[in-house]
């Protein structure tokens, strides 16, 4: 009898344990650290440990913990690594997600097993329309909306003929289907070209059907490594001064690293759209731009900004419950508010989760030090909510 | 038709080709006449690109990045050789495999070790970085020509040492049989040593000239040395005939895939159809071309008779 209450007793401690342990905040990260696109997250890492720091590691009174896993540039890894956050950690929320085909083949995982899913770069079409889920935030865009306000700026600079190229997998078809939408004149050519770990750089072909095609301008969305890459090919084919180059996430801040190290100047002045610039005049991008430049001796990228952002999202979530991760109900009504400090400025969601924000033209230019950054130069589109959200039915 | 186009995306094919061809001929030496499968002659490749990037950072000079360059990759091929694929040479295939495998993920760890995860940019200097009118309408980037002249330079250094010199011939009795030459009282040792050595510095020498193009990256390597290998089959084990013909076969074939495939299709499918399959089926059609050649020719264009 003695053993029995003995064995019972120290049953009821470790069943106790997992208890004890939900006395944190467990924020899952799953993001790209290996590949040369690891670059990117490594920088999104960095900007959500800022944020960490500055809310001192605690939400809604708890301590944060902040597991972060990579997934190889790899969808199938990315879901592993999406398993493993939920069961073995049992974290809170999941967020990170650089590539749509990661996250898409990732979010079955987090979402059934009742966490929170939080894209801070991500936004493929399925997850804003039909595949759309209540515990699904956006920290960033659905992918069509910067190409979109592309499409708009170059109406307004009166381009007629457009040549497109982009990557063959999710995130490029929404990038294509975006600036299509919005861009009145005629697409004169259109490639796609290989995508993932063993990603096409060599665009010779590409750049020599671009140039024959007789277009005015020319559209790109190489994302990571595959930006530089193309930015030296197209002023190598002596496409630069000739075709103007219009982009959406192919010029950043660690791509502008390395090209100004090279002495690439060929990208100085040239076009892209984006929800954010980091000089966008509020007291929290200020903040936020400051200390990653103190921390790393460079600009924030658009990834970073949204990794920001997401940890102070959750971290709204979980104040306006006191800590209570349980409570998710509550956490969403508080989510959905977008009511934090955001580096973006004020913005709101959609019934989707995604962001209704601004959209802005922004060039590259050298600042007072002479580095190289995206500067924001004005506004293109006011209070944008992507085409996909009345497919949502939440 | 748009002949212009034609004779620049032939143009781009066959420099494409030139730069498979320094990858797939060490390939093909080391396999056909040591008979190692070396999975690692794309980390040979990568390590080239790297330390290019870094000598023409400290040189500011990317001639001089580039002759630094190789004497470094010989010595990394000749250590590797050294320490590694000696202990191979009487395993069977699979320990090949996977030793190399091995060496392979060692490279990408050191690499991101050293320089981090982001890539490294090679700016080239401004004779390179233009453009050449060939004619009033086909213009070409300066450095794509340099590529194929080095390319085509290498080619036929490699032809004269193959078939003029002693090292040549020796090479060609250890590809045709090697048990034959070693009973001769010819050191194999030292010549697997330098096969391996000039197998390493073409690998190198490969990188080194597409890293202006693509940037040094991390596992550049393994995307290219899949393709390397289709050449050396399409080619025959051992032949750098054959792996120059095949080099520049699927180098054209690649560019003319993705330049016009498209178009094909679009006479037959709709054009959102076209444009997403083109892609996926112009990256086939190399594994086609190989399927068939191996069908009619099992040991490749100019494989062994017999080995």
């Amino acid at each position: 009898m003695k053993l029995r209450i003995v064995l019972l007793s120290v049953v009821a401690t470790l069943t106790a344990l997992p208890a004890a342990a939900a006395d944190t905040v467990k924020i899952g990260f799953v993001t790209t650290l290996t590949t040369p696109a690891g670059a990117i997250g490594r920088d999104m890492v960095e900007a959500a440990n800022i944020a960490l720091d500055h809310i001192g590691h605690k939400m809604g009174g708890k301590d944060v913990e902040f597991i972060v896993e990579d997934d190889g540039f790899k969808p199938e890894i990315g879901k592993q690594k999406t398993d493993k956050l939920v069961k073995q950690d049992d974290v809170d929320f999941i967020t990170g997600f650089i590539w749509s085909h990661v996250l898409l083949a990732s979010k079955k995982s987090a979402l059934d097993g009742g966490k929170f899913l939080i894209s801070a770069n991500a936004g493929p079409s399925p997850l804003a329309g039909k595949a759309c889920h209540k515990n699904f935030f956006s920290s960033s865009w659905q992918n069509d909306q910067n190409p979109m306000a592309t499409g708009e700026v170059l109406n307004s600079k009166g381009v007629k003929k457009l040549y497109i190229m982009s990557p063959n997998y999710a995130a490029g078809k929404n990038m294509v289907s975006g600036v299509e939408r919005t861009f009145k004149g005629e697409v004169v050519g259109k490639d796609m070209t290989k995508w993932g770990k063993d990603m096409q750089l060599d665009f010779s072909a590409e750049l020599a059907k671009a140039k024959a095609s007789g277009a005015d301008a020319i559209f790109v969305f190489y994302p990571g490594p595959a930006g530089p890459a193309f930015i030296k090919q197209y002023e190598q084919a002596g496409l630069r001064g000739k075709i103007p180059l219009y982009t959406v996430f192919t010029v950043d801040a660690l791509s502008l690293t390395r090209l100004q190290k090279a002495g690439l100047g060929g990208v100085l002045g040239s076009w892209n759209t984006m929800f954010w610039a980091p000089d966008l005049d509020n007291a929290t991008n200020k903040r936020f731009v400051a200390d990653f430049k103190a921390k790393t001796g460079r600009y924030p990228t658009h990834y970073a900004a949204q990794a920001y952002d997401a940890i102070m999202l959750i971290k709204s979530g979980v104040d306006a419950v006191d800590g209570n991760t349980d409570d998710q109900d509550g956490i969403r009504t508080a989510m959905s508010k977008a009511d934090f400090p955001s580096v973006r400025g004020k913005y709101r969601y959609g019934p989707n989760h995604f962001p209704i924000q601004n959209f802005y033209l922004r060039t590259v230019k050298a600042d007072a030090n002479g580095d190289w950054f995206v500067s924001y130069v004005s506004t293109v589109l006011t209070d944008h909510q992507d085409t996909y959200h009345d497919q949502c039915h939440l | 038709m748009n002949w212009t186009l034609l004779a620049v995306q032939l143009l781009n094919g066959l420099q494409l080709g030139i730069l498979l061809f320094l990858l797939a001929s060490g390939l093909t030496l080391i396999f056909g006449i040591m008979d190692v499968v070396n999975l690692a002659h794309g980390s040979l490749y990568m390590a080239g690109a790297f330390l290019c990037a870094t000598f023409t950072q400290w040189f500011d000079s990317f001639l001089l990045g580039l002759l630094a360059a190789l004497p470094a990759v010989a010595i990394i091929g000749l250590l590797v050789e050294l320490i590694v694929i000696r202990r191979l040479y009487q395993r069977d295939h699979l320990d090949h495999v996977l030793a190399t495998f091995g060496l392979i993920l060692a490279f990408d760890a050191l690499t991101q070790m050293i320089w981090g995860p982001d890539g490294q940019v090679i700016p080239l200097p401004a004779w390179l970085d233009g453009q050449v009118m060939l004619t009033a309408d086909i213009v070409l980037p300066t450095y794509r020509l340099a590529i194929i002249t080095t390319g085509l330079l290498v080619g036929i250094g490699l032809f004269v040492l193959v078939t003029r010199t002693r090292l040549g011939m020796r090479i060609r009795a250890g590809a045709t049989n090697r048990t034959m030459i070693s009973a001769l009282g010819i050191n194999i040792g030292m010549l697997f040593s330098i096969v391996f050595g000039i197998g390493a510095v073409l690998a190198g020498l490969a990188g080194m000239m597409i890293a202006p193009i693509t940037e040094a990256s991390i596992g550049m390597g393994n995307q290219i040395i899949i393709v390397a290998f289709v050449v050396i089959v399409i080619g025959g084990i051992g032949s750098i005939k054959g792996a120059f013909i095949a080099a520049i076969l699927v180098g054209l074939i690649d560019t003319m895939g993705r330049s016009y495939l498209d178009v094909l299709f679009k006479l037959f499918m709709s054009a959102q159809n076209a444009e997403t399959s083109a892609p996926a089926i112009s990256a086939m059609l190399i594994y086609i071309l190989m399927a068939v050649i191996l069908a009619v020719r099992p040991t490749g264009l100019f494989g062994p008779r017999g080995h």
